[in-house]
């Protein structure tokens, strides 16, 4: 076994009083992904937040490499290089173009400067479908561009590991795709990542490990297959049942909770996402 | 009437029943017959804005030319010969107007800024920083600008510090950078306050340190929020540069008194009072040129 990337344990976070999260455990190795799945509230971004030193834990450790992250001494800037993070909500800087949205944290954090900066950035672009967007600003592009921005600007700065918090929530089922088929191509590439989402058919693909968080505790933890084929727990399964319902009610791709349908899912994401990735 | 926009709904139904390219595109009835209705429209507001115009100036000039005093008033104020005679005098007065205003605007911008982001530092070592900058906005946004001027500029030459000019208008400038830095430093205050905690936490979550953050992302977003009401603010100062002249300074206002002391005829104050508000004027209408733009690129409006 190689030692993990991130390990989290009993990891404790309440805001006023609220008790958010109870005593969680996490740990993923080199290269692996782990998805966090659960109602909205259940933790999945504080939890993301507190790895990437955005909030401070009340307990618990979160190793990164197996330095003790939540140490007080530990200067928060320097982990923070090492982790790249993608929001729900982009929160691309409106003001800069893409490709400075993009070079500021290589330039600036990483003191790269910026002709090789720029390089980098433009090969990164091009490989996820945004050259001709270089110079553009955020407000111009589809919202599925502007995740894929984001995305490359966490990616920019060669991060150990990748935090995604419900990266698609925000985002048309067609856009949806284009941002799954970009995942797909980092965890290709071999990076390490914890996924918060609510695509179950897509954290059953990618996934390597689901977590299943309710009320703050992480219920179940299991590959994907075990956890959407056999859940355990009566609360994981009442919640498979409910996102599969609402995904038929709301006639979306059904990413369902059980065998046969989930495969079929990213199958036309790919198809609709590639031509618009080379076309963009 | 009624008849014949039924029918051309027929018609349009029909046309949209059957797609056509761009190229063979013809207007429905039903739109040219909107258009021609909103042509009609935006030709009859056109002339009751013009109609309206003409019956209130008219109104005004008759009320005040009927007047029983208004040709003493135009005598004393309104006399071209005066305004004649005082013009290169005021005019030089106002060449120090605007040199007050553009020194200390400059001065203001800085200040107001480095006040600012004194507030919004973090950490225990910054407190008494913090402190001393709200201090300061509470402080000379309470004080009237009068008061300022006149205890700075008689007060302060009293200690006869080595060092220091001994001119009024240093003073009088001086009066107002203290006072305006503190307004525009509560705009760039809240421009900060405005930019949303999640760019922040974006920038941090790249690596960014506090500072870095500030300086990339947060306060270049802040600025070009408060852009409208900086000018707004600096609009008020051309005017307030005046107030150098309560300590001797002769500045435009205080040339048209010194004209209207020897004459006894008050057209000065009038000549000064139009220089003013012409050297206003542009800045106004940027304000609203930027507003305008800053709402265009947001796309607001609609059909509103």
């Amino acid at each position: 076994m190689t030692a993990p990337v991130l390990e989290v344990r009993r990891v404790r976070k309440s805001f006023g009083g609220n008790l958010v999260l109870r005593d969680v455990d996490l740990a993923v190795e080199p290269h692996r992904v782990a998805a966090l799945i659960g109602a909205s509230g259940s933790g999945k971004s504080t939890l993301l937040r507190c790895i990437n030193l955005l909030e401070t834990v009340d307990d618990g450790v979160i190793l990164l490499d197996g330095e003790d992250v939540t140490d007080p001494r530990v200067r928060a800037d320097e982990v923070r290089r090492r982790i790249g993070m993608v929001f729900q909500a982009f929160n691309l800087f409106p003001h800069l173009s893409v490709l400075d949205n993009v070079t500021l944290a290589p330039r600036k954090v990483h003191g790269t400067d910026r002709r090789a900066a720029e390089e980098h950035a433009r090969e990164l672009l091009d490989r996820f479908g945004l050259a001709g967007k270089a110079a553009e600003y955020p407000d111009r592009l589809s919202g599925g561009q502007q995740q894929r921005v984001a995305i490359v600007r966490a990616l920019a700065t060669r991060p150990r590991l990748m935090l995604l918090d419900e990266v698609t929530s925000a985002l048309d089922p067609e856009l949806v795709t284009e941002v799954l088929a970009v995942i797909r191509q980092l965890k290709e590439d071999g990076m390490t990542m914890v996924i918060a989402t609510h695509e179950m058919g897509f954290a059953r693909e990618v996934a390597d490990e689901v977590c299943f968080l309710d009320g703050g505790a992480v219920l179940e933890r299991a590959a994907p297959e075990r956890l959407f084929g056999a859940p355990i727990r009566p609360r994981t399964r009442q919640f498979l049942r409910r996102v599969t319902e609402a995904g038929r009610l709301a006639g979306a791709e059904a990413p369902a909770g059980h065998d046969g349908e989930v495969a079929e899912v990213p199958a036309p994401a790919e198809e609709r996402s590639g031509p618009d990735v080379e076309a963009s | 009437m009624s008849g014949s926009l039924l029918g051309t709904v027929g018609a349009a139904g029909t046309a949209a029943g059957a797609p056509r390219g761009d190229d063979a595109y013809v207007p429905s009835p039903l739109q040219r017959e909107r258009d021609r209705l909103r042509r009609r429209a935006a030709a009859r507001s056109a002339l009751v804005a013009a109609a309206s115009t003409v019956v209130l100036g008219t109104l005004l000039w008759l009320v005040v030319t009927r007047s029983p005093g208004w040709p003493r008033v135009r005598e004393s104020f309104f006399d071209w010969g005066y305004a004649r005679r005082s013009f290169p005098s005021i005019l030089r007065g106002l060449a120090l107007n605007v040199r007050v205003m553009l020194v200390c605007e400059v001065v203001i911008l800085v200040l107001g800024l480095v006040v600012a982001g004194c507030r919004t530092l973090r950490g225990a070592m910054f407190f008494p920083l913090r402190l001393l900058a709200a201090a300061y906005t509470d402080l000379f946004r309470g004080l009237p600008l009068i008061l300022v001027i006149l205890l700075l500029g008689l007060g302060v030459p009293g200690l006869r510090l080595q060092g220091l000019p001994d001119s009024t208008v240093f003073y009088g400038g001086a009066a107002l950078v203290l006072t305006y830095s503190a307004y525009v430093a509560e705009v760039f205050r809240a421009g900060i306050d405005s930019v949303h905690p999640s760019q922040r936490a974006a920038a941090r979550s790249l690596g960014l340190s506090n500072a870095q953050t500030m300086r990339y992302v947060v306060l270049p977003q802040a600025v070009r929020r408060v852009v409208p009401p900086l000018l707004n603010d600096l609009v008020s100062l051309q005017k307030d540069s005046g107030l150098v002249s309560i300590l001797g300074a002769i500045d435009a206002v205080r040339a048209a008194g010194i004209e209207t002391a020897t004459s006894f005829n008050f057209t000065p104050y009038v000549v000064a009072g139009a220089l003013f508000v012409l050297l206003t004027i542009p800045m106004t209408r940027l304000t609203d040129a930027l507003g305008a733009r800053a709402e265009r690129r947001r796309g607001l409006g609609g059909a509103v």
